[in-house]
């Protein structure tokens, strides 16, 4: 009997089936959680009145493309609202931080100078900025993206300063007798070898970017998400509330994927 | 090996470190010339501070004193005449085998075609073509190694110093890595200082032998090798040679 090897796992880990397969599990696993929540609630072991069914939630999906009761807006000006925010202080946190954080683990002087400031700022919870922010900034698209941009500032600082800090001895050595300058090794050697460190830190980043947006819109904002979350609660409709839910995180799953391809792209020699 | 050429010439270099127990002596009094286009082999047993002599060579470690004179003028810091192939194989994990290999006259600002012709030349030296688009993590331990080789190359240093390249290696494919070295030193001359802790590999390789303590690493013995190339491993000199040097050895390598 002949028996195919296609285990393409680098570690052998599990059976090893065909991508087909792999992906038809994670569609099952969805359907599946979709389906035990709406048996729960069509039989009657819990109570439909504070929990909608998936069915409802789904017909909820389509009539919010038009409607804009009860929090003002559209699903999609919801969703472009909260994400002109997400985006917008995420792009400046890593515009910002993941040089900042590289160069301060290169560079000593710019370590030992922007250090203090970064250790005292880095445990203010991002949220603890909201009542300050509505101050200098009101509730606008700029204050909102302020307060995401501390929540995804400092992982991004964090982790590009490890990752270039593990830049290995022996490859600054390499390029110095390959007579390369400092800078040239700062750039050629230390900032690719932080990028799989850099990486994981935008992947917290986006993660704490997502989080705290809504936390943001709770308190200051009039459309979005999370404001929808929060006007769902005033007017009492579960339904808008977890419809809202469901949005976040299936948006917040679609863009750690598309970080992944990105990531992928870039760190591909990791293989 | 007639007209001894001074190309490399070592005094009184010392090193040594300020470590939390003191003061570690790595390297001690090292007294040394290199000729011209001679293949200098240090041997010495594992941990004896070779690689913190061939670090100084190459600039990238400060002497505590002594100096390291190339062509008769002090050297300072990395210098482009002297290259590295280095004990750890040390590819950049993030370029293929091309770019590894071209990366020194790339940080020269070399243009391309010229430095991918150089390139591809001595990936077709060591036994790689083909293998250019590869990634490091896609190659084994030898081939790491060659392409370590061929990059040190491609820089075109005038003394090139290699840091126990085949350590890692099995018997087999360093036997291999040996003959290769060799015939490539045949084909385009240079001055080699090559550095192993087994005494075969140095007696096959050696025009001479220097031979080091313990650590720190004190010179005991040079050895001059004029056994004719390529050579023959069983023959009756080269076990003398080999048992000679055996014999006067510190430590079982
Ligand atoms: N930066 C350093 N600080 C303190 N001690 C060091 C430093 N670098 C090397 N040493 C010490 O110097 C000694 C010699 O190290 P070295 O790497 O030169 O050995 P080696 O002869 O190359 O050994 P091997 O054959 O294992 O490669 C070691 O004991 C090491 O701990
Ligand atoms: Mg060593």
């Amino acid at each position: 009997m002949e028996r195919k090897i296609r285990n393409k796992d680098p570690l052998g880990r599990g059976l090893g089936c065909h991508p087909y397969v792999y992906t038809m599990l994670s569609i099952a696993g969805i359907l599946t959680f979709l389906f035990v929540w709406q048996l729960l609630l069509v039989t009657g072991v819990v109570s439909d009145r504070y929990i909608s069914k998936p069915t409802e939630l789904f017909l909820l999906l389509i009539r919010k493309f038009s409607d804009k009761s009860p929090d003002g807006s559209t699903l999609p000006i919801a969703t472009l609202a909260s994400l002109k925010v997400a985006v917008t202080g995420l792009v400046l946190a890593i515009v910002t931080g993941v040089p900042l954080g590289l160069i301060m683990g290169w560079y000593k002087g710019a370590d030992r100078f922007f250090s203090p400031i970064f250790e005292v700022l880095r445990p203010i919870p991002p949220i603890s900025w909201i009542p300050l922010t509505i101050v200098w900034l009101g509730i606008g698209l700029r204050a909102k993206a302020f307060i995401i941009f501390f929540a995804a500032f400092i992982p991004c600082v964090i982790n590009s300063y490890a990752g270039i800090k593990m830049t290995q001895k022996v490859l600054i050595n390499v390029a110095k007798t390959c007579g390369a300058s400092n800078f040239t090794i700062f750039y050629k050697v230390g900032i690719p070898s932080a990028m799989p460190m850099t990486f994981a830190g935008i992947r917290v980043a986006l993660g704490n970017a997502w989080s705290t947006l809504v936390a943001a819109e709770m308190l200051a904002a009039n459309a979005g998400l999370g404001y929808m979350i929060l006007m769902g609660r005033s007017f009492a409709r579960p339904d808008i509330i977890m419809l809202g839910m469901v949005c976040i995180g299936a948006l917040g799953a679609l863009f750690t994927g598309i970080l992944g391809i990105f990531e992928k792209r870039i760190t591909g020699w990791r293989r | 090996m007639d007209e001894h050429k001074v190309r490399l010439e070592i005094s009184e270099l010392s090193k040594s470190y300020e470590t939390k127990e003191g003061r570690f002596q790595a390297v001690e009094k090292i007294d040394l010339k290199v000729y011209d286009n001679e293949f200098l082999v240090l041997l010495g047993p594992g941990n004896c501070g070779k690689t913190v002599l061939l670090n100084m060579i190459a600039g990238l470690e400060q002497p505590t004193s002594g100096e390291i004179r190339l062509d008769g003028s002090v050297i300072q810091g990395s210098d482009r005449r002297i290259g590295m192939v280095f004990q750890k194989l040390a590819l950049m994990p993030w370029k293929t085998v091309m770019q590894n290999t071209e990366i020194g006259p790339k940080f020269r600002g070399v243009k391309k075609e010229e430095r991918r012709k150089k390139a591809q030349s001595y990936i077709d030296l060591v036994g790689l073509n083909g293998f250019e688009k590869a990634y490091p993590a896609q190659l084994s331990g030898g081939m790491k190694q060659r392409v370590g080789i061929a990059r040190a190359y491609t820089n075109d240093p005038e003394i090139l110093l290699m840091d126990e390249p085949f350590g890692a290696l099995d018997a087999q494919t360093r036997f291999v890595m040996e003959q290769e070295v060799q015939r490539i030193w045949e084909q385009e001359k240079r001055t080699i200082i090559f550095v192993t802790n087994n005494i075969e590999e140095a007696c096959f390789l050696g025009d001479r032998i220097v031979l080091f303590s313990e650590c720190p690493a004190r010179m005991k013995e040079i050895y001059v090798n004029d056994l004719k190339r390529p050579r023959d491993v069983i023959s009756q000199e080269f076990l003398k040679l080999r048992a000679m040097i055996s014999d006067n050895t510190d430590l079982a390598l």
